[in-house]
């Protein structure tokens, strides 16, 4: 069974929403956009207060090279072009605006019917998904149309498709892989003709055996389409580990996936690309597992980009009792929320509800040299170092020790048997690590 | 419901702890516990008994009235200690002998170098080495064990260690062959009746533990296979260049503390490297050192000098001999 070789861990799964099919969420009465959803430069409003909007209006521009552009998820009326606190709490700029009905812009396929050949030419397919707003939805949510305009000199031959889903409880791409399968494969293909390669691997753990299966069965009909399983091993999500996984290749430190020939994209992704490409609809929804132990219905939500989190909650039948943390994605990378009245964005996979006696960290203790640290750094970095120079304020040290390389997975937080935050040391190396490289 | 709380990720813990990782080394020392017991009879749960206490009470002490902190002698390192100590001297020690031993492991070579994790020599070993050369008499006169249930009587027999009766013996002008009469046999080195220290009598009760200890993940096979390795290929060499002379690798593997140093002590996480190459730099050092000692050296034992040589190495040997970065060199398939 294939993995990545280096380091990694095994977190209890947790993959409570499993066999929840995908709900589709109703409409809130008010939607939060941000713009700044996007790696990269914030979109460009074009829309003004009080002005209408349809469902896919284009409603903020992707200006810069690396941005994307925003579409309205809900008819209705701009409420307002302001500041407001995001998921983890920071002031940012978003457009509100007050739901009125369900009316879409003219031209977007609602039809369910699959849409299977592909008709655009490869260029045409850049420029659809750009004009489409999409983004990766796997959680960085850098816009896919860039990763397809592949620079000089680099020449792709394999496109890889993340069905990992390594984080705990997460489900939303695993349901998606089950029910959309048909969808996923033709957006691979767009994807495969718009970078130019002739395969595609669909790597997915084997904790999802039915996904593998019936993502094998459907592969027959595509060409150049392979699936593969994997040893379920954390963070193999992420896309340096997944490529070594997949093909053995080592993405060189500091560079690009593109710089081993390869391009990765999630499933979800690849669906939002057919969408896109086949039924001209921007990205203006996506699937949010919500979950937890003592949530009362796990579950797999279709959702506006914008909701508010409440309204997710409310779906599962409500706050649990004992909730301790609200978490944004899963919970080894996901970030804890201040409040429920933040909005959904394109990078959102997940909505995890801890309990009140899983919400504390352990006490911290002195390091007692054990190495696990060292030995589950998929990066091959001696994190217990990284952190001892992060507490000394030792910087420059800290980034000659390759801190650069971090992926912020979590592995060693996770394994510390003394408590230690590492992690939390390693950020803050390498934010200091990136100021002194830019005074440089 | 209380106000909801915030943190950076990872949200979820491995469950590991301080505790758990000590308590599974102490698990894993149970049967040579029994062993020594068995083969000690009382005399040897007095020594670990006398051992164990003090080392716990010499670190309550400090860290309650000395650093006036938080007191960790329920987190199960200064146990360890304690046991490791007895396991390092004979069951006949007396018991103030004991206590200067405990008070060397834990105030000296542990606590002033700031408690657990800080310390740079293994505490067990820097006490048992300090007893060593102030009470040499005591510390080297072996009682012959005297199984539990055995009917023998007699009391406070002592003899030589296979190790002592090898090098006076090749000191004195004799060979290997002629010695070898008076060496007990591998089957007797395994199961532990010979003389020895409390922990070194039975490699087969202290294999058990190590087993346990690779099992659960506490040790990794580095240290252990690079050590041993070291050692079977020095001894070997000069065992086929001439076995009058020089006593076979399987001799040098069963006696005096090599199991017991290699799988517990040389394994102490505090005080190895952190690379797992730096592991397998340390396991042949200790290994080579171990093996100077024993042959050309002064004392018939060097296991317990090598660790600590190559403790001391530890630091250096982090510096030089980093993990493997992933990304360093591109390989396409």
């Amino acid at each position: 069974m294939k993995t990545f070789k280096r380091g990694g861990v095994h977190p209890e799964e947790n993959k409570l929403s499993e066999n929840q099919p995908i709900e589709v969420l109703s409409v809130p009465k008010r939607v939060t956009i941000l713009l700044g959803q996007n790696l990269g430069a914030n979109s460009k409003p074009v829309v003004n207060k009080r002005d209408k909007v349809k469902v896919g209006q284009l409603i903020a521009k992707g200006e810069a090279f690396i941005s994307a552009n925003l579409h309205s998820p809900v008819s209705g009326t701009v409420l307002k072009i302001d500041d407001v606190p995001d998921q983890v709490g920071h002031n940012k700029a978003a457009i509100v605006i007050d739901v009125d009905g369900d009316e879409w812009v003219e031209g977007i396929v609602r039809s369910s019917e699959i849409a299977k050949d592909i008709k655009l030419s490869k260029e045409e397919i850049v420029k659809k998904i750009q004009e489409m707003g999409v983004v990766g939805l796997g959680g960085a949510a850098f816009p896919t149309h860039i990763k397809l305009m592949v620079p000089e000199g680099k020449v792709p031959n394999v496109l890889i498709i993340n069905g990992v889903e390594c984080e705990p409880y997460l489900t939303a791409d695993h349901r998606l892989m089950l029910e959309k399968g048909e969808e996923l494969l033709i957006g691979i293909s767009i994807l495969m003709k718009g970078l130019g390669v002739s395969k595609a691997i669909i790597g997915i753990e084997n904790n999802k055996a039915d996904a593998i299966h019936l993502l094998k069965e459907l592969a027959n009909n595509f060409l150049g389409i392979e699936v593969q399983s994997l040893k379920v091993k954390y963070p193999q999500g992420g896309e340096k580990q997944l490529i070594k996984a997949l093909i053995n290749r080592e993405v060189p430190s500091g560079k690009l996936p593109l710089d081993v020939g390869c391009v990765v994209s999630n499933v979800g992704t690849a669906f939002a690309v057919y969408e896109a490409v086949q039924k001209n609809k921007p990205l203006i929804e996506r699937v949010v597992s919500v979950t937890g132990k003592s949530v009362k219905k796990p579950s797999n939500l279709l959702v506006r980009i914008g909701t508010p989190i409440s309204d997710l909650i409310g779906k599962v039948e409500g706050l649990p009792e004992d909730t301790g943390k609200i978490i944004g994605g899963g919970p080894m990378m996901g970030k804890t929320l201040i409040s429920m009245n933040a909005a959904v964005v394109k990078g959102t996979s997940g909505i995890l509800v801890m309990r009140e006696n899983e919400s504390s960290r352990i006490a911290v203790k002195d390091c007692i040299r054990c190495a696990k640290c060292v030995s589950v750094c998929p990066m091959g970095l001696s994190p217990y170092l990284l952190a001892i120079y992060g507490e000394q304020e030792r910087y420059e040290d800290a980034g000659l020790e390759d801190v650069m390389d971090c992926i912020e997975c979590g592995s060693c937080h996770y394994i510390c048997p003394s408590g230690r935050p590492l992690l939390d040391y390693l950020r803050v190396d390498k934010v200091r690590v990136g100021e002194i490289m830019r005074n440089r | 419901m209380s106000l909801l709380k915030i943190s950076g990720s990872p949200h979820v813990h491995g469950d590991n702890s301080v505790k758990g990782v000590m308590y599974g080394v102490l698990y894993a020392m149970i049967p040579a516990i029994l062993a020594s017991i068995y083969f000690f009879g009382l005399d040897s749960l007095k020594v670990m008994l006398v051992s164990v206490v003090a080392c716990l009470l010499f670190e309550y002490l400090i860290q309650k009235y000395l650093i006036k902190g938080e007191v960790t002698i329920t987190d199960g390192s200064a146990l360890i200690t304690g046991v490791l100590l007895a396991f390092n001297v004979p069951s006949n020690l007396p018991v103030f002998v004991i206590i200067v031993g405990a008070f060397v492991s834990i105030v000296i070579a542990k606590m002033s170098f700031g408690g657990l994790g800080k310390n740079i020599f293994n505490p067990a070993l820097v006490g048992r080495v300090f007893l060593l050369m102030s009470f040499p008499v005591e510390m080297t006169s072996w009682p012959i064990p005297k199984p539990l249930f055995s009917g023998k009587v007699l009391d406070a027999i002592t003899g030589p260690t296979p190790l002592g009766i090898l090098k006076e013996g090749l000191d004195a002008g004799k060979s290997v062959s002629e010695l070898s009469q008076q060496l007990p046999d591998y089957i007797t080195e395994l199961l532990g009746n010979h003389g020895g220290s409390l922990g070194e009598v039975s490699a087969i009760a202290l294999l058990i533990g190590a087993a346990y200890l690779l099992f659960r993940k506490i040790i990794t096979w580095h240290i252990p296979t690079s050590y041993l390795g070291s050692v079977i290929i020095f001894s070997g060499i000069l065992w086929l260049i001439n076995p009058e002379l020089y006593i076979n690798p399987l001799f040098h593997l069963v006696t005096g503390g090599m199991i017991l140093g290699v799988f517990f002590m040389a394994t102490d996480m505090v005080t190895t490297p952190m690379s797992p190459k730096g592991m397998i730099i340390f396991g042949l050092g200790a290994g080579i050192i171990t093996m100077l000692i024993r042959i050309w050296g002064a004392y018939p034992e060097g296991v317990s000098f090598a660790i600590l040589i190559m403790n001391a190495f530890v630091p250096l040997i982090d510096k030089g001999f980093k993990p493997k970065r992933f990304g360093e060199r591109i390989k396409n398939g």
